[in-house]
């Protein structure tokens, strides 16, 4: 789901999108019959380059990540908890096979960490909970939260919701998520 | 006159010894040497430690290497994709082993190795399981873990095009883990697409310098990996491409099993007697 915010950029703002697989100024996905297999972003799927990319190998992708480089990473979870913990690599379930991919050196050097997520599991469990109980990538990195429900904001004081999606209140928000959570004041404003 | 080049790919493999440690380069599919890896699998060693970032996909390539039980112990960051099935099933049937390594600590761990750093301090996986165990130290008021270098007895990489000194460049996305891993082994071995003369690359365009590469094979039409997953082809090949290539390369004629079903009986019972 990360992956789709590219498509969502305001008319007039210029963003250069890095993929931890060796490209700075990955493009869309390129139209059918156009696919290059060996042009490929961090799932794996083709896309195309922008005029003025460039390509580098693994070890300096990670340097641009773990080196504090990179402004902003989205990110998909299986839980983030009020402290701003994330879990997202593994159920810690005996026969799961763990894969970590790339996800803990960019929560550990990218400056602002967005968790793009459903609210809840497909279950119906919180995904926003106040411990996770599986497996961490990183301890007290998110930033922000993005939900099909609302956005918030992770903060030392806890979870505040900045926005509600349309036709959603405070107190469905408040009834799935797994942790105290409070309205921001700009909330407040807005309501 | 220094010429690192080799005719035929199952020679600049042949003396991969059991138990070696191996670095496959390549992102999924992008950057997978695949013929170097099929001629490894012809050649037999087995015990074998890779180091690759994932554990290939359908039946061939770095798949097939594992199915055939030549990988005793796999070292890498994801080794679950989608077409994926061999290793999860080995690994759950507790028949392989596992170092699960974040994607950038596995390249710098690599890149260590190669630049002679037996060891550095990392930020990435404090606080998660994988920093348990390990050695760690506070810097700037941040804890960092301690992750040593690999090195391996060889590198198996793919690129674009290489010159007889082993200067290499590469491909798009392709690019990946090729680079560190030329630096990081005793042997690096390189299939390219294309050979070109000495002065046909810029200098300043070199990726890979030649002194990090020891053989160099040409491979002009390399196999697409997700198409072979695609059609669920299997290698060794069992049928379709190379529809009777047995042992010693013992050829049938074309089309004879479609009239005859005593060509592949005949032929699956040579195979039994390992003729």
């Amino acid at each position: 789901m990360p992956e789709l915010v590219a498509s969502f950029v305001p008319e007039g703002r210029e963003f250069i999108y890095h993929t931890e697989n060796g490209l700075l100024g990955m493009g869309p996905t390129p139209e059918p019959g156009q696919e290059d297999c060996e042009l490929i972003n961090a799932g794996k799927k083709p896309v195309t380059a922008i005029p003025g990319a460039c390509y580098f190998h693994h070890a300096d992708s990670f340097a641009m990540i773990r080196g504090r480089h990179l402004d902003v990473c989205v990110l998909g979870a299986m839980q983030v908890s009020k402290d701003g913990d994330l879990a997202n690599w593994s159920t810690g379930a005996p026969g799961a096979i763990p894969a970590v991919g790339g996800a803990m050196d960019l929560v550990a050097g990218v400056k602002t960490i967005m968790v793009l997520t459903q609210h809840t599991t497909k279950h119906g469990d919180p995904k926003i909970v106040d411990k996770c109980t599986y497996p961490l990538t990183g301890k007290g990195i998110v930033n922000r939260i993005y939900t099909d429900l609302a956005v918030i904001d992770v903060t030392d004081k806890g979870l505040f919701v900045r926005e509600l999606a349309p036709g959603i209140d405070l107190a469905t928000v408040k009834a799935k998520t797994g942790a105290e959570i409070h309205a921001h004041p700009d909330l407040m404003k807005n309501l | 006159m220094i010429n690192k080049t080799i005719d035929s790919i199952h020679a600049a493999v042949a003396d991969i010894h059991d138990g070696a440690t191996i670095m496959i380069s390549g992102f999924g599919e992008a950057g997978s040497p695949i013929e170097l890896i099929h001629a490894l699998i012809d050649q037999g060693a087995k015990d074998l430690t890779v180091v690759s970032n994932n554990t290939g996909s359908g039946h061939v390539g770095l798949a097939a290497l594992i199915e055939n039980r030549r990988v005793r112990k796999m070292i890498c960051s994801f080794p679950r994709t989608a077409n994926s099935t061999v290793f999860p099933e080995l690994y759950r049937a507790g028949e392989i082993e596992l170092e699960l390594v974040p994607q950038g600590t596995l390249a710098e761990r690599i890149r260590a190795g190669g630049a002679g750093i037996p060891a550095f301090y990392t930020p990435t996986s404090v606080n998660t399981p994988l920093a348990e165990n390990k050695e760690a130290r506070i810097f700037n008021g941040q804890e960092h873990v301690l992750e040593y270098g690999i090195r391996a007895d060889f590198s198996l990489v793919k690129c674009k095009n290489a010159d007889r000194y082993g200067n290499l460049v590469y491909n798009k996305t392709a690019r990946n883990f090729g680079p560190v891993m030329c630096m990081a082994a005793e042997t690096t071995i390189v299939q390219c697409k294309a050979t070109v003369d000495p002065g046909g690359m810029d200098p300043e365009h070199v990726i890979t310098p030649g002194i990090f590469v020891q053989r160099v094979v040409t491979v002009s039409e390399p196999e697409d990996e997700s198409a072979l997953v695609k059609e669920g082809r299997v290698y060794p090949w069992v049928q379709k491409k190379h529809p009777f290539k047995v042992g010693r390369d013992l050829k049938w004629p074309n089309g004879l099993h479609r009239i005859s079903p005593m060509g592949p009986m005949l032929i699956w019972a040579l195979e039994c007697r390992n003729w």
